[in-house]
């Protein structure tokens, strides 16, 4: 039963190998659907091209639902698996604040480093930039350290802080997402476009 | 039809990328127990170089040190050779579409330098954001909203929100 690596059916020796494979698809992905390019990434805010959204929801739906499968046939205890923990305001603010990073920088960590091994000078740049930004909140970290250490709840999913069911909460957010999948395209047709 | 002809490249259908990133992502909790991560590698990457620069910093500093141990290197994690792999791959896509090239990429309404100069700071914002919050859009929001984390569901909520909420402020670099 899965998990593999942490349940010893696959001994810890591979798991940098199996990292380096796993990283391969994630990056061949990102730059296939065009996760390289800022200009298509950015075009999720002003509407003219809304990959990144359909890309980032179709993915989060895929696993989850097959998380949840697995879970149900008993090919992996889901209970097992790392929960990202909740910091609230954390969370909040360290989400807003990457919120402007993205829209003034044009890339997150993982579409800079596809768009890095293509050659994009300002991908290089955004890297280094996040290199200086992590060693700023290093070098601060006392001033930060309450807001990332505090309003600790644990490693909870939303099943313990809204009381749903995931079944149904799973149903709910694919439905949401397929219709914001429609929307996004009709809103798409009335934005004049953007060619890059 | 008009747009293919304008557009430079070609890249796969969203929905595709998508089922693929998802498909992925559960073959990773699968055989690991855990999710994908991006700026985890440069947070290695800094605690490497402070460490080689100032060893006497590194291990004394309330961050640093979490990262810094006697008889491994920080560089040895999990996701920093994942991040080794995330290169490789994209360089294979890009070489297999012909994308492969030195270039900065920016609207013609800008200059190269100002779009290098955001970049940059874009990049700061981001590395602070992704500290605080533990993880970035690849980390924090997708592999926790996979597991259905509280954390990474208003993660995922404050990046889009507050970006749209922005869009506006930078829409010259873009539009």
């Amino acid at each position: 039963m899965g998990p593999l690596i942490p349940n010893e059916l696959i001994s810890f020796e591979w798991s940098s190998i199996i990292a380096i494979i796993i990283g391969i698809f994630f990056g061949f992905i990102l730059e296939a659907s065009g996760f390289s390019s800022s200009r298509k990434l950015a075009g999720v805010f002003y509407g003219y091209d809304f990959a990144v959204l359909k890309v980032f929801f179709t993915a989060a739906i895929v696993s989850l639902i097959g998380l949840l499968y697995m879970d149900y046939l008993g090919y992996m205890d889901m209970s097992s698996l790392y929960v990202h923990p909740t910091y609230l305001w954390g969370a909040i603010i360290g989400g807003a604040i990457m919120g402007i990073g993205f829209v003034a920088g044009g890339f997150c960590p993982g579409t800079s480093l596809s768009a890095v091994a293509i050659g994009k000078i300002d991908a290089i740049v955004n890297v280094i930039g996040i290199m200086v930004g992590v060693f700023i909140f290093s070098e601060l970290y006392p001033l930060f350290e309450p807001i990332y250490n505090g309003y600790f709840e644990g490693n909870i999913t939303l099943v313990d802080s809204l009381g749903v069911n995931q079944y149904w909460f799973v149903f709910i957010l694919t439905v949401v997402a397929i219709v914001m999948f429609a929307a996004t395209d009709m809103i798409r047709k009335r934005v004049k476009k953007v060619f890059y | 039809m008009k747009e293919k002809k304008q557009n430079k490249h070609l890249y796969w259908n969203p929905y595709f990328g998508g089922f693929l990133l998802g498909i992925l992502i559960i073959f990773t909790f699968y055989v690991t127990g855990r999710g994908l991560g991006a700026s985890g590698a440069m947070k290695s990457s800094v605690v490497t170089l402070v460490d080689a620069a100032a060893h006497e910093h590194a291990e004394s500093h309330s961050y640093y040190s979490k990262f810094v141990q006697d008889d491994e290197s920080p560089m040895n994690t999990w996701l920093v050779f994942e991040t080794l792999g995330v290169l490789i791959g994209a360089f294979i896509s890009g070489a297999l579409s012909g994308r492969i090239g030195w270039r900065v990429q920016h609207s013609p309404k800008i200059t190269r330098r100002r779009r290098l100069i955001f970049a940059f700071s874009g990049g700061i914002l981001f590395g602070i954001g992704a500290q605080i919050a533990r993880g970035c859009t690849s980390g924090a929001a997708l592999s926790g909203m996979a597991v259905l984390s509280t954390g990474g569901f208003i993660t995922m909520l404050a990046i889009f929100g507050t970006a749209y909420l922005f869009a506006y402020f930078f829409r010259k670099n873009w539009i």
